[in-house]
Formats: structure tokens, sequence, C-alpha cells
């Protein structure tokens, strides 16, 4: 079996020697593969970062979906369709690598279901308006980029060769959001004001997609020097922001931070401090849309559980009669 | 308005409707990748009533856009048959919807793709290739729910007893169609039915599914006399262009 | 559901290149699966859907016999056989 990668390693097996190798291979910036021997807190980090991404994908699918039905053009309700479409196979890739791992995917989303299971606290903001949909492909997009980029050189070779392709298709989706920015912006006073209503709303949860800063998160040492991760959060968040400002400028709309300003001596915009309270309390659940994203899930897996089964016993059937012809 | 324009429309908006239905599954499928799937096929639809109405501006005398036209309308303006804009229901209500939609275009376009006016051949054509597996998808979700479990059976069951009624109106006649069919431009109606028949009844009557034997058929949709769903889903289709007028998007 | 591999050729001339994998119930929802999941972009014309469980792969522990015999066998190459310039077309 390819993708349900063996088990091979075993909890006591971490011995030092093998630690070391291990580290020998990632510092040569080889990849490592499924069945390749890794430490338990390899696989169990990759598990969880991975299917957590996959999360991410699957549920970010609902924000926007909420705008599929009301999008303005003929045009603009195939890209979001065809973007919405994405974030889905994004979340198969990735749900494709975990299970490498030897972690099934079936467990991945009953974690998912359940709560257990963490995904980006950005979806848990909803859509207000059309600019909503500009504003998410633009900034929430425009954000994970810069993460996926970072994670396209990713220690794991199923991890990482998802991220390619994912970057791959990803790029039009900024492109199109903030096309639809660029519309609104540029439009009547109403559209603006929609434009700038949706940038003050996505902005800090954007900057808090990159996660707690590097001096408070707990999983960065080690993810770097597995080189899970690349980056750290803070330079990531960091190089959004330089690039993203300018982009803003242009549309004509302002950021909404008092402090935002260049500076001349480091070469990067300063910024004021993000909320973390905010981050920490959508990630426990309290945002303004965690029930009802979860609740919308747990309703679309209820609701298809007949259907795959039918699925399901329909081969099963098939396979019995195609069996028996060739016993007869 | 000329007979060739109500003909581009009717299809345009069979597409159109059935299209913004598929699409509300978007998201909510009952698994990951048949999510993707259905999307895939809102996808090939609503570009197909994208080409169809932007067909349908041209022969209209006015200055009106494909956008104008799926978003300016009111209800009774549009002439889609009443089975596209039936709610989804469930996975079965929603497929099976989709195999009788598959199975009338698979033999539309495949007679529009010698229609004498080229433009409609040429959008059947393109159309004809996403059709066929369109087709093929769900055919075989109607054999896997048929011959699947009770539950799936049952449901099925009652679907087709709730949309039997719709597809007459696929093949429903009219003075003005019946000249464009001898103009050799549109598709004839006996012909599609008796084609649709023969292959609905064929994959039917291959499973223990009864087809309801009421005389009841639905009609009104080509000449504007719809459902009550159809103004709902207006409503939000259309509620940016409608409530923010004259602006781009 | 059953985990299938996923192959695509790009075009023809090139051999089918593992890309993923995806869940389904039979062969012929695999492949359709597989279609709408990696095909979006025109990435294929021909695809190969394979039972995961169907999959003989080399155990990892075994590459130093399986692969490391073959390194000194340098005579295999045709860098091995160097001769003079004049010697040429060959």
């Amino acid at each position: 079996m390819y993708s349900q990668g063996l088990r091979d390693s075993k909890a006591g097996d971490d011995s030092p020697e093998l630690l070391d190798a291990f580290q020998q291979r990632i510092d040569k910036e080889e990849k490592i593969e499924p069945r390749d021997w890794m430490p338990q807190a390899y696989r169990k980090t990759l598990i969880r970062q991975i299917s957590q991404h996959a999360h991410s994908e699957i549920v970010g699918q609902l924000p926007e979906a909420n705008w599929v039905t009301r999008a303005p053009s003929l045009k603009r309700k195939l890209i979001l369709l065809a973007k919405i479409q994405d974030e889905a196979g994004h979340g198969l890739y990735l749900y494709s690598a975990a299970e490498t791992l030897g972690e099934s995917r079936h467990q991945m989303y009953q974690d998912l279901l359940s709560g257990k299971a963490k995904y980006s606290s950005i979806f848990n903001y909803p859509t207000l308006n059309w600019a909503d949909a500009g504003a998410v492909g633009w900034l929430v997009d425009g954000a994970a980029i810069m993460n996926q980029v970072a994670l396209c050189r990713t220690s794991y070779g199923p991890y990482s060769r998802a991220m390619v392709r994912i970057c791959k298709e990803e790029s039009f989706h900024q492109r199109q959001g903030y096309d639809i920015m660029l519309k609104m912006a540029k439009g009547s006073p109403e559209q603006k004001a929609m434009a700038q209503d949706a940038l003050n709303r996505t902005w800090w949860p954007s900057l808090m997609m990159f996660g707690p800063s590097d001096k408070d998160s707990t999983h960065s040492d080690q993810s770097m020097k597995w080189k899970i991760k690349r980056f750290s959060n803070d330079d990531l968040r960091q190089k959004f922001i330089d690039a993203t400002v300018p982009q803003a400028e242009y549309l004509g709309l302002s950021i909404p931070d008092k402090n935002l300003k260049y500076n001349d001596k480091i070469g990067h915009y300063d910024f004021s401090e993000i909320k973390w309270d905010e981050l920490f309390n959508v990630i426990k659940g309290n945002g303004p849309c965690n029930q009802q994203r979860m609740d919308a899930r747990n309703k679309a897996y209820e609701d298809g559980a007949w259907v795959r089964e039918a699925a399901a016993v329909y081969a099963e059937k098939q396979d019995n009669k195609k069996h028996n012809k060739e016993v007869a | 308005m000329s007979a060739e324009y109500n003909y581009v429309l009717n299809l345009a908006d069979n597409t159109l409707i059935l299209g913004q239905r598929l699409s509300e599954w978007c998201g909510v499928g009952p698994f990951l990748e048949e999510d993707l799937a259905l999307t895939n096929t809102a996808l090939d639809i609503i570009g197909q009533a994208k080409m169809l109405l932007e067909f349908a501006a041209e022969l209209k005398d006015s200055d009106d856009s494909a956008d104008d036209l799926a978003f300016m309308r009111d209800q009774h303006e549009f002439k889609n048959v009443i089975l596209v804009e039936q709610p989804n229901g469930d996975y079965s209500q929603t497929l099976l919807r989709q195999y009788f939609m598959d199975v009338y275009h698979l033999h539309l376009y495949t007679a529009l793709s010698n229609s004498k006016n080229e433009q409609l051949a040429g959008i059947a054509a393109k159309s004809l290739k996403e059709v066929n597996y369109h087709l093929e998808r769900s055919d075989l979700w109607i054999k896997r729910m048929a011959h699947g479990t009770e539950e799936s059976f049952n449901r099925l069951q009652a679907s087709l007893d709730k949309l039997w009624h719709y597809h007459h109106e696929l093949f429903e006649e009219s003075d003005e169609l019946t000249e464009l069919v001898e103009q050799g431009i549109a598709a004839d109606p006996k012909q599609l039915k008796e084609l649709w028949e023969s292959e609905v009844n064929g994959l039917l009557s291959s499973t223990p599914l009864k087809i309801p034997q009421t005389g009841w058929k639905a009609t009104g949709g080509r000449v504007g006399n719809h459902s009550e769903y159809l103004g709902l889903m207006l409503c939000e289709m259309q509620f940016l262009q409608r409530a923010y007028p004259n602006c781009e998007w | 559901m059953k985990l299938y591999e996923v192959f695509l050729r790009a075009k023809s001339g090139l051999s089918h290149k593992h890309v993923g994998s995806v869940h389904a119930t039979d062969a012929q929802m695999a492949m359709q699966n597989a279609r709408d999941l990696y095909t979006r972009r025109e990435e294929g014309e021909s695809i190969w859907v394979v039972d995961s469980t169907q999959i003989i792969s080399s155990n990892p522990n075994d590459k130093a016999a399986y692969f490391e015999p073959a390194v000194d066998k340098i005579y295999r190459h045709p860098s091995f056989y160097p001769f003079d310039k004049e010697v040429k077309n060959i």
C-alpha cells in the first residue's frame, strides 16, 4: 500500500541513533517519503498540521458559498464556483497527503465534525456583503499563499507535492478577489463603502491567520528543525503586510490600523499589536460563526449518510454479481 | 420577439435555472469528491447558460446583455420549464432532475449540432461533450440509488413520484416551434420525446422503480407561468443587480 | 469507501505519473472522481486508478540491499569508456 503508509516506527523506536540519522537526512534537504522511518512526533505533527490545513479548506468553502447564489454576474458566478470547488480540491489533496501517514480520512473528518480538530480561525467570520467575496480572495487567500509557498519546500514529500499543486492553482484565487475589490472600490459610492467595510472586517483576522507570535508559538521550534515549517509566523506575517499595504493604497481603501506606517529604518511596515485574545477565543470556538460552520458541516455529513451507504451497498452487490458470474 | 429568440431563451433559461439550483449544493454535498463533481456539472451548465444568453442577447433587438437577461428580467419573462426550478430536495431528487435534464440535453444538443443556425450548432456541439459526461454520472447515480439500500430506493421512488409530471413540458409543441423545426433550426420535440422516453424508460424498467400513472402534467413555464419557487429563486439570484442597478461588478 | 491511487498522463508520449488518491465505492466512481479532482485544468489526457491495496511497494528497510549494489557498477554507464577525440560517432 502506498497511501496508507505503514506504521513502521513504534513509539519505543525513537532511539537517538535513528533520530540523528533522520535529522541528517532533513539537513541534507532529502525529502521524507511515506514508508521511510520517521520519529513519532514528526508523524504526529504532520498529521495534525496537514489535516488542520485540509479542514480549513473544507470549512473555508462555506463563507464563500454564502455568495454563490447571489453573485452579481454570470462571470462572477462561474469564477466563484470554480474557486470554491478548488478549495474542496485542495482539501482532498491534503487529506490524501495526510493519509500517507497512516491516518484515515474518515478519522480526520470525524475529528473535525466532533470539534476535536481545529481549522483556520478566519472561516469563523461572516461574509456580509459581496465585497467579502473579494476580500476573502485578496486577503485570506493572499495570506494563505504566503504560508503555502513557504510549505512547498516542506520536508515531507507528499505534503510538499500537494502544496506545489495547490500553489499553482491558488494564484488565480487571490487575483480574482483583488479584481472584485477593484471593481467595487472604483465603482459607485455604495460599492466603495461595501469594499471598505469588507476590508475593515477582514484585515485583522487575516493577520491572525499566520498564527500566534513566534514567542508564543508552541510548535514552532521543532517544526523548523524538521523543516516542516520553513519560515516563522512573524516573518510571513510581515511579508504579507509589506506586500498588501500598497495594494490597498491602489484601491484607495484605508487599512484599519492607526499605527500602520512604513519604517524606513527596517524597510518594513510597523503595525499595531494584534488582539491575541480574540484569536485564542475564536480558536476555542467562540467566534461569530463557529457554531454555524460546524452545524453546516455536520448537517451535510448526516444528510449524505444514506447516499454514501447506497453507493457502498451498490458496489458490493455489483462485486457479488461479478463474482457469481465468474464462479458459474 | 422573434421565434428564434424565444427558442434560444427557453434553452438558456433551462440551463441558467438548473445551474443556479445546482450551485446551491456547493460546499454541502454528500461527500467531498461528490461535492466537487456536482460543482463541475454546475460550472458546465452555467457556462452553457452564459453562451446561450449571449446568443439570445444578440438576437434580441435591444442593448440588453446576457447579464441583463439573467438578472433584470422578472419571473414571468423567464421561459424555462418548471422542472428545473423545483427545489433540490434530497440528493435523489437533485440527481433525478439532473438525469432527466441530462438525457434531454444529450438528444437536444445532438440534434442541434446539425442546426442550420451555425451559432446554435456551435454552442450545441461544445455543450454535447459536457453533457455526455454529466449523463454518465447521473445515470450511474440513479442505478446506485435504485439498487442500493431500501432507504435510497424509497427516496428515489418518492422523487420520481414528485418529478415525473414535470418532464412533459420539455417536449411541448407550438406553431412557432414547428416553424423553426421546419426551417432546420430547432430540434423536433416529437423526436426528442421519443428518444427521451425510450432511454429513461429503459433505465427505469431495469429497476424496481414505478413510474407514477396520474394524468397531471406540468405546463406553463415556456410562456412565463411558473411555480412559486422561481420568484423566490430570482429574489436571491438578482439581489445585487436589483438593489444596486447600473453598477459594474 | 475505498482508497484508490491516481495516475495521470499529461500528454501522449509521456508515461503516467502518480498524482494522489481519491475515495470511491467502486472503480468507475474512482475514475470519475479522479477526473473531477485531478484534471480540472487540462492536466491529463489519460487516467489510471488503482485500488490502493493492490500496489506492492518495496520496503524502505531494503533500500541498501536493493539499490546500493548498483552504485559501483559504473561499467554500465557509457562514460566508463573514454576514447580519444579522433574516435567519432560512438
